[in-house]
């Protein structure tokens, strides 16, 4: 089996009184999408946040591609081959959806202390920014501004930003929320293929979607992972069922 | 050409063809005012940089203005008392040369700017404000309590100057230098905004999140704008101490921050000829209101909280109906 290339160890993180992480363990192994649900408030996001940086775990440690990546800043991470995207759709409202996508590339290609040619008349950039837009279905609406897209649109572009950052491993937290049948079809589709370039570690609330793309389910509740499988195995197990699946008939 | 292009070329041509017309009129103070609107006007696109474009709201811009002003201060005040400006352990004289002037101007309030934005931008929001406020105010008490440099009476330089090949003393001439440096600025300030840096700090002003998640970090975007900046703004302040050969500690007061600041909102947050505008206005109100009223600055207060509360573009985002520079 091949050396995971993100490995959670042990991390813990409380609010207060809410414990949010308890001792987790999670790896994202090459080729694979790794999906971790759990219901609202488990802890999905927060645990995110500690993989990709903004936010330091109590205990435990983070490692990515064979380092230690616990103490460094978020940049730093998303440097090393994190591709993120948020829950809540974190993007520059006012550029357009090309200029968001040109920033992944750029963030990703560095040269960010050039001050005379425009980054928008870059080519180099405009073909990785558009190829992006084009995977997640978004190439007509490049010139539209942001915050005019809908939020489903919106989650489509993050994912496109991720995209162009070439990464290592994605983060995606809950990307096809908001985004209708076809939307979400169409997505699943992608990060289908996607896998193959790069694993995934996808929060997800959609049922069919991760039963049908996950190679793996980490099942989060009340801040731990009560179990991690196969899709069959998650399926079978009677914990998962009635902690969190509950006895409906499951996909 | 769109709207806003061509009222940006409508203002540089406004700006040019009143101290023309002024010089054939023999009416030199006119030439002398617009070369205070000029010259705020770079003070202003200085400070955008920051504000406008990072969302740096610094209240300490005559920090720069200051330190341009007092590099011109000292160096033509050694010239002029052919004092050496240091003896060991290599001599340095003072100069009356324009450029070389200039240049140490921009050095100085670099590097001024560096070190206050090193501090301060590890801080946010209304502390940011706070603290390059206090900085500023720490200048202007050093330079009222440094009496080799005139003190609370400020230095007169008696004669502009000198700039190879033209006549600095007269107005027209003193204007052309001041208004080819503004055409230089805004075209370089154009250039770095639509450039890699001015995305990604454009994108670090709306999202930090965002920018880290590409892999950047916001604190340098800042730090090297808030440099660049208060470099543009130190090169306005060398100027206006040489438009009015006298340097004061005034140059350094928050009255002075708050004016800088005044031009970039009257004007347009975030556009690189909003400064331009706001300027312009600003020296025409003070002209205007201020043969009217000695309190001239309440209007410009009530104007301002106009624009503030009806006109978040300035008067660039009413006459171009958009709000911000951005698609
Ligand atoms: N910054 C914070 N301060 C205090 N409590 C927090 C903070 N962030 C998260 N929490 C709490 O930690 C718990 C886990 O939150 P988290 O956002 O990780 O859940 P989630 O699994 O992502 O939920 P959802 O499915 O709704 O997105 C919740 O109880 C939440 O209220
Ligand atoms: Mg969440």
């Amino acid at each position: 089996m091949a050396d995971p290339i993100l490995d959670v160890r042990g991390v813990s993180k409380s609010f207060g009184a809410v414990t949010a992480c308890r001792d987790i363990d999670l790896d994202v192994r090459p080729g694979e999408i790794h999906a971790l649900i759990g219901p609202n408030g488990a802890g999905k996001s927060t645990l995110i946040k500690q993989v990709a940086g903004g936010l330091a775990p109590d205990s435990g440690r983070v490692f990515f591609d064979g380092q230690d990546v616990t103490g460094l800043p978020t940049a730093a991470r998303a440097r090393l081959g994190m591709g993120r995207t948020f829950q809540i759709s974190s993007l520059a409202m006012e550029f357009t959806v090309l200029q968001n996508a040109v920033l992944g590339a750029l963030g990703h290609r560095g040269g960010v202390f050039r001050f005379f040619r425009p980054a928008m008349k870059d080519a180099g950039l405009l073909a990785r920014a558009r190829e992006a837009l084009d995977q997640v279905g978004l190439a007509e609406f490049e010139a539209l501004r942001t915050s005019e897209l809908s939020h489903g649109q919106r989650r489509q572009l993050e994912v496109a930003v991720a995209l162009t950052l070439e990464p290592k491993v994605f983060l995606m937290d809950e990307p096809m929320a908001g985004l209708g049948a076809e939307g979400s079809h169409r997505l699943m589709a992608f990060l289908d293929s996607l896998r193959h370039k790069a694993p995934i570690l996808l929060v997800e609330h959609d049922m069919d979607a991760v039963f049908t793309l996950a190679d793996r389910v980490s099942v989060l509740v009340y801040g731990e992972i009560i179990a991690t499988g196969t899709v069959d195995e998650i399926r079978a197990n009677e914990q998962v069922r009635s902690a969190y699946l509950g006895d409906e008939a499951l996909p | 050409m769109d709207r806003e292009t061509g009222l940006n070329l409508a203002l540089l041509g406004v700006m040019l063809a009143i101290p023309l017309w002024a010089m054939a009129a023999d009416e030199p103070f006119l030439v002398t005012l617009t070369t205070r609107a000029v010259i705020f006007a770079i003070a202003g696109i200085g400070l955008n940089v920051a504000l406008g474009f990072g969302g740096l709201v610094s209240f300490g811009h005559a920090a720069f203005f200051g330190v341009g002003g007092y590099a011109m201060g000292i160096l033509a005040s050694h010239a002029q008392g052919y004092m050496p400006l240091i003896e060991w352990p290599i001599l340095v004289e003072g100069t009356k040369s324009m450029p070389v002037i200039w240049l140490t101007a921009i050095c100085a309030s670099a590097l001024t700017a560096f070190a206050i934005g090193a501090l301060s931008l590890r801080t946010a929001g209304v502390y940011f404000i706070m603290i390059t406020l206090a900085f500023a105010q720490m200048l202007y008490y050093f330079a009222i309590s440094w009496p080799a440099y005139g003190g609370e009476d400020g230095l007169s330089i008696y004669l502009r100057n000198a700039f190879p090949g033209l006549n600095t003393m007269d107005p027209i001439q003193f204007f052309a230098i001041c208004y080819a440096l503004l055409l230089a600025v805004l075209f370089l300030v154009a250039r770095a905004a639509r450039a890699p840096f001015g995305l990604m700090l454009n994108a670090a002003r709306q999202n930090e999140d965002r920018v880290q998640a590409v892999g950047q970090t916001p604190y340098r975007l800042y730090l090297v704008a808030f440099t660049i900046s208060g470099a543009i703004t130190g090169l306005a302040g060398a100027l206006f101490a040489d438009l009015n050969r006298f340097v004061s500690p005034s140059m350094f007061s928050w009255q002075t921050s708050g004016e800088i600041m005044v031009f970039v909102i009257l004007g347009g947050v975030g556009r690189v000829f909003g400064p331009v505008a706001g300027a312009a206005l600003f020296v025409l109100l003070e002209h205007v209101l201020g043969g009217v009223s000695d309190y001239w600055h309440i209007y410009l207060g009530a104007i301002l909280l106009a624009v503030v509360l009806y006109a978040r573009g300035g008067i660039f985002g009413i006459l171009t109906g958009r709000d911000t520079a951005n698609g």
